[in-house]
């Protein structure tokens, strides 16, 4: 035996050995696939974050090898410990498939459901819960809770109607700057996150936050509205940066970058945090040197159009009608209007309005 | 070899009769086959006089909706775009500026919007995309045209007419005349 203790835990019928003092949901992300549950609040580089949000719950239908009675009611994975010898039903579980519901239900009491102008739609944590286990109807019929948006500083919008409460922004503001200037205001069903009179975020690592955020709530002013995720190519590049580790996700159009951030794993989490600087200055390929495409998930729909391990066939034409090019009937860039090159919509700070394509 | 189905007939393959050879009765059953033609209905339709009816679920050209008060209902979400499987359709996105609420019915709006009409196969997925209830594919054909260039089809070729300034038009083109 090791120095440190093992566990042998069991979830969904998979036994695994985790040490001492790992959560259950950790466990379940050692196991990987659909066993790990899905979560909203916990962030595993956040100390003290989880156990809000309340998506992450499961069975455990035995205690330990000591005390193998089950827990009475449905536990938030995130928070609790793991036993030698428990049992743990997540998705095997109709209790649990049940609660999960309910859980997205009241999530989405409040949430506006404006993905389609949403920038987060496509990479939203809570597009995806509610795509696998939502219920398709609310049973609520009030009125759903009604913000302006704010500014926080020159690069990040907050949108607290999107907001779940999961106060994930709150920690990273916490443990990765020196002094917070924003948190969570009143409470229970007033509670907001906001800053005391919209002082702004300046802090240089502040706009991690948005990385963070797993819904549409805090957003990259500067990527506002530009383009949707699914049309951009994410890349993996670096930089030597003095501040931060310079590892980012590049989102192309062709070569305009539109947006940078930092990279995240399978479970959508930040890798490496990075600075301001990387993440809202460099906006020019040229700042940066280009890795290579980021692997995507297959079930993203940022994959969609984005081809791997596919081989382009050289073009023959050439070489078969002495060195002629082919005669091109229509350039489709002398004609249509989107994408023009003397707009560069990825230099244009904040959204784009309409005087920026009347000018031109 | 092992048959895959027991249906498999062996073909008869004995030789012709002399009568057979002549294809007397195959001629006659022929022409009766012609003649009997004379007697059924023409399908033929005398186009441009008669025009043949739609059927309720043709799509044609498309169509970029607006809302009773003639707001434009497109957000620019690029759901049509990620469905279109021509990869026919474009989009430039902007947000709404203060004064423009009368033009646009959300922050975000479609600056641009090209379709690519060559490409278009006219499937109908943006229209189901749409969340918005923004697109519709209208019945009429896309006009021909001599040029590639008038096939790429912009946002005032799209755009049905405002009913608040153009109550006309839009009832044109609603087909409510």
């Amino acid at each position: 035996m090791s120095e440190q203790q093992l566990f042998k835990v069991t979830i969904d019928n998979i036994t695994i050995e985790v040490p001492a003092g790992t959560s259950i949901l950790e466990a379940a992300r050692k196991i990987g696939g659909e066993v790990a549950p899905p979560a909203m609040c916990f962030y595993s580089k956040l100390k003290g974050s989880g156990g809000k949000c309340r998506t992450c719950l499961v069975e455990v239908s035995k205690g330990s090898e000591k005390d193998p009675r089950p827990m009475p009611k449905l536990v938030a994975s995130c928070r609790t410990t793991v036993m030698d010898g428990m049992e743990v039903k997540n998705i095997t579980s109709p209790k649990v498939i049940d609660a999960r519901a309910g859980v997205v239900e009241f999530l989405l009491l409040n949430h506006p459901l404006d993905c389609p102008i949403c920038d987060q739609a496509g990479e939203c944590h809570l597009q995806d819960l509610s795509y696998e286990h939502g219920k398709e109807g609310t049973r609520y019929e009030f009125q759903r809770r009604k913000f302006k948006k704010y500014d926080l500083g020159p690069y990040i919008q907050l949108h607290m109607t999107r907001c779940i409460m999961c106060f994930r922004c709150v920690y990273t503001a916490d443990q990765l700057t020196e002094n917070r200037v924003h948190g969570v205001l009143d409470r229970g069903d007033h509670a907001e996150i906001a800053t005391f009179i919209e002082k702004s975020l300046d802090n240089d690592f502040i706009g991690n936050v948005i990385d963070v955020c797993p819904v549409g709530a805090l957003t990259d002013k500067t990527f506002r509205f530009k383009n949707r995720v699914w049309f951009l190519k994410p890349m993996d590049a670096h930089r030597d940066c003095p501040k931060c580790s310079g590892k980012v996700t590049l989102w192309n159009r062709g070569e305009e970058v539109f947006r940078v951030t930092a990279r995240k794993d399978e479970w959508g989490e930040v890798e490496d945090w990075i600075c301001n600087e990387c993440r809202f200055e460099k906006k020019h390929s040229s700042d940066w040197v280009i890795e290579g495409p980021r692997e995507i998930s297959r079930h993203s729909v940022i994959s969609q159009g984005h081809y791997v391990h596919t081989v382009t066939p050289t073009e023959t034409f050439k070489a078969v009608n002495d060195g002629r090019a082919p005669h091109l009937l229509l350039d489709i860039h002398t004609e249509s209007d989107v994408n023009k090159p003397e707009i560069e919509l990825s230099l244009i700070n904040g959204p784009a309005h309409s005087n920026n394509f009347n000018s031109k | 070899m092992q048959a895959l189905t027991n249906r498999a007939k062996q073909v008869e393959r004995a030789p012709m009769t002399f009568i057979e050879q002549l294809y007397l009765w195959n001629i006659v059953k022929g022409m009766a086959i012609t003649f009997m033609h004379m007697f059924k209905k023409q399908p033929t339709i005398r186009y441009p006089e008669q025009k043949r009816e739609f059927s309720p679920v043709f799509r044609g050209l498309h169509v970029l909706n607006r809302d009773e008060e003639g707001k434009e209902r497109c957000t620019a979400c690029g759901l049509c775009a990620v469905a279109c499987p021509a990869e026919a359709i474009t989009m430039e996105a902007a947000e709404r500026l203060e004064g423009e609420e009368n033009l646009y019915r959300e922050e975000k709006y479609a600056a641009k919007y090209e379709i690519n009409m060559l490409r278009c196969i006219f499937c109908g997925l943006c229209e189901e995309a749409c969340p918005k209830d923004a697109i519709y594919l209208s019945e009429t054909f896309t006009p021909a045209d001599f040029n590639r260039k008038n096939f790429i089809y912009k946002k005032t070729d799209l755009l049905i007419p405002n009913p608040t300034t153009d109550a006309q038009g839009f009832a044109a083109a609603k087909g409510l005349n």
